[in-house]
């Protein structure tokens, strides 16, 4: 009898200790391994095609004996970047100033111009196509209007960039502002709150994911506003940016410099984009469920 | 019965809402608040129980007839709790209960009394700090009836407040909700569509029609309070939901 049952037991061993720990599911177990797998591979992944991408290139730029003014290999660009780096990174500081400064006042003017529109639909409705006709209008081709009405080039510059950047800023916050939980708007009304304080506890505060999103694009769309107005701008001589940078090394051939100041654009573009999605989740985290998604 | 024992709070005297496109929400509705009352507007969807509320809290006027306030009343004399929680989820518990203060423009400090008791009244004194997502869906309305508490409203209006709660969980709110009026004596105009809910919580219960939306009669629970679970198992319980339950089908035919 006792015999028995603990052969019992022991056979059923899995299924008998329930809800206890030691029993593993092995469909949860697979779901587990795969999300490891993930986790580990949305690094390792990205860095594996790096680097086969770096030895194809070196590769072929090495076995077909390419010249370096038609493409230098990686070791070469990156040899470029250390040499010129005083160049480049003066240069670099030219754009980055550029556009950082064009977000900032993006960052304004779209906000600003979105607070506008909720206090007065008939503002909106009477500015909203501009924005919009802006938006549409290839900077390239109101570039070279700009740097004719305008003289400074500097200002210039900071036109074009900020022209690209602010739209994104002020749709979405236009958006934000606008998507106001309609039960806590007549929660506000109910406790007779007036205009400001509508605007600064709730319109504010619901509209902040939406601006940050904006935001995250406007980062990026700035850098390319401020380089595409650089290569209409042309002539730089003192305090001229990548762009020139590299118009400049392609009038002269030196084709290294150029991929070099290519990858300093790229890697800044990266960095803005990286250091905008931590603000947004320095500012999210505690309460907003795109945040919460992403810490779990 | 409740008729004549405390002073009336508010009238609304032949109250009719009219929407765009004809459609008749409430017509000739009359209904008698009296301090310290718990009334239950019972009726079918769409019968302008949320539209009269809407009109008592001052969110849209009445086509015809009027609400007469028998007091003053200001910012902070209605407390309203809707059917989803709406509480700001930027905000922890605490400054979410905060709120009707600040648009008052009092600070937290000089309310921080006011703040702990309410939401010690609905038993969330440990989650003050905590974010609404962190909260399951029974304690986010608890949130916000503290936040409908706190300014010591006149009256306390709730639309379905429970509707999107599961069944324990609403019966645990119903008995916290009763307790809660044993110790502050605050007056409820309550929306539901539960007969059930209605007879369980309610003094007087205005069962309404719909097309046009009105009340067609108005009952009363003559039970004593506190009314805890035995009241819920009780014969009289039984024979009262029985009673309502009939004038709401009378209501549906209508
Ligand atoms: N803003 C509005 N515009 C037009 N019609 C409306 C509006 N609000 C409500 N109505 C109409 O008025 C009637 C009453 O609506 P109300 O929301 O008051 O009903 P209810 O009794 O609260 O219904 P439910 O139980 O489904 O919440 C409905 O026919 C509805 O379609
Ligand atoms: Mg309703």
């Amino acid at each position: 009898m006792v015999h028995t049952d603990i052969q019992l037991d022991s056979s059923n061993h899995e299924t008998s200790m329930g809800s206890t720990t030691g029993v593993v599911d092995r469909n949860e177990l697979q779901k587990k391994r795969k999300e490891r797998a993930e986790k580990i591979g949305k690094w390792v992944m990205p860095f594996i095609v790096f680097v086969i991408t770096i030895w194809l290139w070196d590769y072929i730029v090495s076995s077909n004996e390419i010249p370096h003014y038609i493409l230098p290999g990686p070791g070469l660009v990156v040899d470029t970047l250390i040499q010129d780096l005083g160049i480049l990174f003066s240069a670099l500081k030219v754009t980055l100033q550029i556009t950082l400064l064009a977000l900032a006042v993006a960052v304004i003017g779209g906000v600003g111009l979105a607070i506008l529109f909720t206090q007065s639909k008939f503002v909106e409705i009477s500015f909203f196509p501009y924005a919009v006709i802006l938006q549409v209008t290839p900077i390239i081709s109101i570039a070279p209007l700009i740097f004719i009405y305008v003289d400074n080039r500097m200002v210039g510059l900071l036109l074009c960039a900020w022209i690209v950047a602010f739209f994104p800023v002020l749709s979405n916050t236009t958006l934000g502002l606008n998507s106001v939980d309609h039960n806590l708007k007549d929660l506000f009304k109910i406790y007779e709150a007036n205009r400001w304080q509508k605007l600064l506890h709730l319109q504010l505060p619901s509209a902040l994911p939406y601006f940050l999103g904006g935001l995250r694009i406007a980062g990026g769309l700035a850098l390319i506003g401020a380089v595409v107005a650089e290569y209409v701008a042309g002539t730089g001589g003192i305090g001229s940016g990548l762009a020139y940078t590299i118009l400049e090394a392609g009038y002269r051939l030196n084709i290294p410099r150029m991929f070099a100041a290519l990858l300093l654009i790229a890697g800044t573009g990266v960095l803005i984009f990286v250091l905008l999605s931590f603000l947004s989740h320095l500012l999210l985290h505690k309460w907003h469920e795109s945040a919460l998604e992403k810490e779990t | 019965m409740s008729e004549n024992k405390s002073p009336l709070l508010l009238e609304l005297k032949k109250v009719g809402k009219t929407f765009a496109e004809d459609i008749v929400a409430l017509k000739d509705m009359d209904l008698r608040i009296h301090s310290g009352d718990f009334i239950s507007l019972l009726g079918p969807s769409g019968c302008g129980k949320s539209t009269a509320l809407r009109i008592i809290a001052g969110l849209t006027t009445p086509t015809l007839g009027q609400v007469d306030w028998k007091v003053n009343h200001g910012s902070g004399s209605i407390g309203v709790v809707f059917q989803e929680a709406t509480l700001m989820p930027w905000a922890t518990v605490e400054k979410n209960v905060w709120l009707p203060f600040r648009l008052q423009n009092k600070s937290f400090q000089e309310t921080k009394d006011e703040i702990e008791h309410s939401l010690e009244l609905v038993g969330l004194k440990e989650f003050i700090k905590s974010y609404p997502r962190e909260l399951s869906g029974g304690m986010k309305m608890r949130v916000s009836i503290a936040r409908a508490l706190v300014t010591d409203p006149k009256v306390i209006l709730m639309d379905e407040p429970f509707a999107a709660l599961d069944e324990i969980t609403r019966f645990k709110l119903n008995n916290d909700l009763l307790a809660l009026r044993e110790t502050i004596g605050c007056t409820i105009i309550f929306v539901t569509h539960s007969v059930f809910e209605s007879v369980f919580l309610s003094d007087r219960i205005a069962v309404m029609a719909a097309r046009p939306g009105r009340v067609i009669q108005e009952l009363i629970v003559d039970e004593p309070y506190p009314r805890g679970e035995t009241f819920r198992t009780s014969a009289s319980y039984g024979i009262i939901c029985r009673k309502t339950s009939d004038a709401l089908k009378l209501s549906m035919e209508n």
